[in-house]
């Protein structure tokens, strides 16, 4: 049985802990506003890059010019996971999600005998996966600096992931994100990067179009940028995902705080009456004793 | 049929501008070229340079350091790496855009002794770069080539 005086101090410090993941809360609350806005805004460039990077895929794609980048090296022996997760924790399942789908995906391709080769981005993901996967690591990028990820931040990944296939270090490469769905879902994705896929695609639709110079050097040209932006809006999605994923984990832990807080106050408030009862039965029985 | 066309100019991180324009001139990089209504279905890429919308109230000028343009008979989207409007750009702006570029060349020499194509590619985008300047009146500080 605690004493008074332990109970009091326990109360006082789950308090205190329900004060910051309410401000937690609230913090995450704003930023998520912030990288909602953020994503919204970049929307117009990536589906007016895809529709017209899929039209120029679709013509060009078949033929024996095609770019590496779009028809792939004609192999799939090494792939590259580019496993992006957030730089902080206390935000629930996120990074956990997003970890364990590259893990999976990782051990199907090391039973196939496939080489497996991790790009992190983000502090928390290389943590997780050090231990299991630590010697496949290629690389990190470290964005614990960067206040608010902006296109030149996706740029120097693109530009990293982009040198290492030109140096034959990968096949196929793969991105690992959670897309924003709202506060409480989160969806853990992966999407294909190198060689680049594309939905869709109206051939008809495109083939109206003049190319200035040729498709095959708009597409050459094209297709690295097609890598940069696909990354910019997965860590667009993942910001947004992060901050909600952030939320709805402080908000459980502000209601679980204050469970606790009701409990320990009951069992406070009986214990001080049983103290209370207590003495009132010493002075009782020493009365009648006389 | 009309003689006005719908603009958009987006860059990665947001839509600078959407207006309905009469003439819009787009620096491809095989040349200059003027989109006006009723253009034939064109797509371009971009090299660094002046982006010129004319609409109604005027002229609007953009700094742009690449993309591509999508032109059809009634619209012309462009896809800007990077886009600032003109009074934007200061000639602190400037110079790092151009140090950007000027870096980007030094990799490419570095990196490709023997291939002069990248290098030449990368000391054409530089030397755009640095046209931008004299065109929109900021002093293009040479940059050691």
């Amino acid at each position: 049985m605690p004493s008074l005086k332990d109970l009091k101090n326990r109360i006082a410090s789950v308090k205190s802990t329900r004060k910051i993941t309410k401000a937690m809360q609230m913090v995450a609350a704003a930023k998520l506003r912030r990288a909602q806005d953020a994503a919204e805004a970049a929307r117009p460039y990536a589906e007016r890059f895809d529709a017209v990077m899929a039209g120029l895929a679709s013509s060009v794609g078949g033929s024996d010019g095609a770019p590496k980048l779009l028809a792939g090296t004609g192999k799939e022996d090494v792939h590259l996971l580019v496993v992006m997760t957030a730089e902080r924790g206390l935000c629930g399942g996120f990074n956990g999600s997003i970890v364990r789908k590259a893990r999976i995906r990782a051990s199907e391709l090391i039973a196939q005998g496939k080489t497996v080769k991790i790009l992190t981005v983000g502090k928390k993901g290389r943590e997780m996966l050090r231990r299991d996967y630590g010697q496949h690591f290629v690389g990190h990028v470290d964005l614990s600096e960067v206040k608010r990820v902006g296109y030149a931040n996706a740029q120097d990944i693109a530009r990293d992931v982009l040198d290492r296939f030109a140096a034959d270090e990968f096949d196929v490469a793969t991105i690992y994100y959670a897309r924003f769905q709202n506060v409480i879902t989160q969806i853990p994705t992966e999407q294909q990067i190198i060689p680049a896929k594309f939905e869709g695609g109206d051939e008809a639709d495109t083939a109206l179009y003049d190319y200035e110079p040729g498709e095959e050097e708009i597409l050459a040209d094209l297709l690295p940028r097609g890598v940069a932006t696909q990354i910019f809006a997965a860590l667009l999605e993942n910001g947004a995902s992060e901050q909600g994923a952030r939320m709805s984990a402080m908000d459980n832990a502000t209601r679980n705080a204050g469970e606790m807080i009701d409990k320990l106050t009951i069992e406070y408030n009986r214990s001080r009456q049983a103290v209370i009862t207590n003495e009132l039965i010493e002075i009782i029985s020493g009365a009648e004793a006389l | 049929m009309a003689d006005t066309l719908q603009f958009d100019l987006v860059s990665p991180e947001r839509k600078l501008a959407s207006v309905s324009a009469t003439e819009v001139r787009i620096p491809g990089t095989d040349g200059d070229l003027t989109a006006m209504a009723g253009h034939t279905p064109t797509i371009t890429t971009l090299r660094p340079g002046l982006l010129q919308v004319v609409h109604q109230g005027g002229t609007d000028d953009y700094v742009i350091s690449g993309g591509f343009a999508e032109i059809g008979p009634d619209n012309v989207s462009v896809l800007a790496e990077r886009a600032l409007p003109r009074g934007e750009v200061t000639q602190e702006v400037y110079e790092g855009m151009v140090e950007e570029f000027a870096a980007a060349h030094r990799d490419a020499k570095a990196k490709f002794e023997n291939e002069p194509g990248p290098v030449d590619d990368t000391a054409k985008l530089l030397a755009d770069m640095v046209a931008i300047g004299t065109h929109i009146g900021l002093d293009p500080k040479q940059p050691n080539f």
